[in-house]
């Protein structure tokens, strides 16, 4: 074993372990707890009403998405129209 | 009226029981009537802990069934006389833990003692959520290792919405329990230090007990720390942290919160 490995060897590890779980639990306040997820169902929701008025698009054919960023989060909505629909003729 | 102090953690073997045998310990040794209540039906364990595992005559279940009176279930210690066991189960069905069963025997200790102590089992299913369901007051213990810290941010995430004070509008006191704490390690970097567990779970430390062989020692002694190695950092450790439950409070200032947990503030869903 080199002299170099035996100082590599002890680097801390700690630092890491509080990196991941600042990541980790980030992540998982949003999921977890009910929080930013129902609100994305409630958005997705209403969206879905409101397109429907006016054109009929496929359930799966809208992403909505939500990112929390540092200092901005952005919420991305996704919507596919079908080649038929380009029209834009009412739903119903 | 007694308090309801519910010690909880998530995670498996960080030391609830040792820890609610502990602080069951110290606060009848200052005085107070307690009363535990050890909610892992199926597989009990603070009735070992406390030596008493051969006086267990009636349990938790036996009680909320209506098989026995609560004054017949409670084992009284042989140390301190005003320190009392509810044991868990050992055989019975979990299903008969009820949440207005549990209600009615919490209830009807309230009366009786100062403090009632709620020992949780691990995980976040029906025996942890009913331990925690009429806390006052919540420990929630810790050990410096990421398992325990993720599932800890869990159990705080709970207190602050499936307690009947969070549906009620209020708040469970809650505080950290950070158990088999090596500074030495710390120190070096191979754990995570206690600011780094109190910047990521972001309530107030109650106390720091040090990784010792007291423990392990007294609990196969089955004594409490606090009881059985009284001058022990371990048992010095718990004794304090009954002194700041008891409102010698918290003259410790609460910690500013980090970035962190200002950018991710955990949400009461």
């Amino acid at each position: 074993m080199s002299l170099f490995s035996f100082f590599k060897r002890n680097t801390t590890s700690a630092p890491v372990a509080r990196e991941r779980l600042q990541v980790l639990l980030a992540h998982e306040r949003t999921i977890v707890g009910g929080g930013e997820s129902d609100l994305v169902a409630i958005l997705r929701e209403e969206i879905m009403a409101v397109i429907a008025k006016h054109l009929a698009v496929p359930q799966d054919k809208v992403q909505i998405k939500m990112d929390r960023g540092a200092s901005v989060s952005t919420l991305e909505v996704d919507i596919e129209i079908p080649a038929t629909l380009a029209g834009l003729r009412p739903a119903a | 009226m007694a308090k309801v102090l519910v010690v909880t953690s998530g995670k498996g073997g960080v030391g609830k029981t040792t820890s609610t045998a502990a602080l069951g310990a110290a606060l009848a040794q200052s005085g107070q009537k307690v009363a535990m209540i050890d909610f892992d039906v199926g597989l009990r364990n603070l009735d070992l802990i406390m030596g008493a595992e051969r006086r267990v005559v009636y349990d938790l279940i036996n009680v909320i069934k209506g098989d026995a009176k609560i004054e017949q279930a409670l084992i009284r210690d042989k140390r301190v006389e005003t320190l009392h066991l509810l044991p868990a189960s050992q055989t019975r069905d979990k299903d008969n833990l009820t949440d207005e069963g549990v209600a009615r025997v919490i209830d009807g200790l309230r009366e009786k003692f100062d403090w009632i102590i709620c020992d949780s089992p691990a995980g976040i299913e029906r025996g942890a959520t009913l331990a925690m369901r009429h806390a006052d007051v919540a420990v929630v213990v810790t050990n410096p290792e990421v398992s325990s810290i993720r599932d800890s941010d869990r159990i705080i995430g709970m207190l602050d919405s499936k307690t009947l004070k969070a549906e009620n509008g209020e708040q469970v006191e809650k505080h950290l329990l950070l158990t088999r704490y090596d500074a030495a390690r710390a120190q070096r970097g191979e754990i995570l230090k206690v600011e780094d567990v109190l910047e990521i779970l972001s309530i107030p430390l109650l106390a720091i007990i040090p990784e010792s062989t007291e423990v392990l020692r007294s609990s196969n002694l089955g004594a409490p720390v606090t009881l059985g190695s009284p001058n022990s950092a371990p048992a010095r450790a718990y004794l304090d942290a009954v002194r700041k439950l008891q409102g010698e409070t918290l003259v410790e200032v609460q910690k500013q919160r980090g970035l962190f947990s200002k950018l991710f503030a955990r949400r009461a869903a």
